[in-house]
């Protein structure tokens, strides 16, 4: 089963993101905490792309799906016409740095790695697509 | 979306958050805090009771306050997090740096209690 949606870079659009991910997997009898989390993943990498590839323009679009296979196994994809970019080429800074840097990013990234199996990148019919997979119970 | 409510009792500044905070709506969780900060207040308990989600822009609202507060001498104590919510604290260690109480009992028992 593969789902479908299509967001406009505009963060006040990541709502909507967390709806269709909440929505879609909502007879998977995924636990509240675990969903919460794939939410936020998904939430991040939305948000990320948005912010540093698009720089919030409502007029670029990214394409999500969802796809439930048979073993369990979740596997989300993020395709972007725009630059990539890489979370696993990006180094999180420490928490303590971001304390006293007062940064207010940089911990999306932590969480989107902590939660997700993996996290990779990939070129198909000249786009780029994040594919994100997580095993659920 | 987030609303935000503030309501002083005693000598506690309780701000209420309902609803959603992702990087849409984390201004308006930082705006509040700044202005209970700028206010004077020096005793701030964050009620999440009606939060249903953060994301990590709200997470580094919270974060970016810690030294600010600390320097002047302001407590801050988070209470009522549903069990989603607590969990992303948690998922970044971030349950160990803020000051977070299940009760407004409590809460208001450790602004009291903590020394800076």
């Amino acid at each position: 089963m593969i789902y479908r949606y299509s967001i406009g870079c505009s963060l006040s659009n990541l709502k909507g993101a967390r709806d269709f991910v909440r929505k879609s997997l909502e007879g998977q009898h995924i636990p509240e905490v675990e969903l919460g989390a794939i939410t936020l993943a998904v939430d991040e990498m939305c948000s990320n792309l948005m912010i540093h590839a698009h720089h919030c323009n409502p007029n670029d679009h990214l394409e999500l799906s969802i796809q439930v296979k048979e073993d369990k196994q979740l596997v989300f994809e993020i395709i972007d016409s725009a630059s990539v970019f890489d979370i696993n080429k990006f180094n999180e800074p420490a928490l303590e740095n971001l304390i006293h840097e007062k940064r207010k990013g940089g911990l999306g990234i932590r969480l989107v790695k902590s939660i997700m199996d993996q996290v990779e990148y990939l070129k198909r019919d000249g786009k780029n697509v994040c594919r994100m997979s997580k095993k659920i119970p | 979306m987030v609303h935000i409510k503030r309501i002083q009792e005693g000598n506690v500044d309780i701000i209420s958050v309902i609803g959603e905070i992702d990087a849409s709506s984390s201004i308006e969780l930082d705006l509040s805090i700044a202005k209970s900060v700028g206010e004077g207040h020096k005793n701030i308990l964050v009620d999440c009771n009606a939060l249903e989600y953060i994301s990590s822009a709200g997470l580094g609202v919270f974060m970016s306050y810690i030294d600010e507060l600390s320097d002047k001498g302001i407590k801050m104590v988070l209470f009522g997090l549903k069990e989603k919510v607590a969990s992303t604290f948690q998922i970044l260690g971030l349950a160990d740096l803020l000051h977070i109480t299940e009760s407004k009992e409590e809460a208001k028992k450790k602004v009291h209690d903590l020394s800076i």
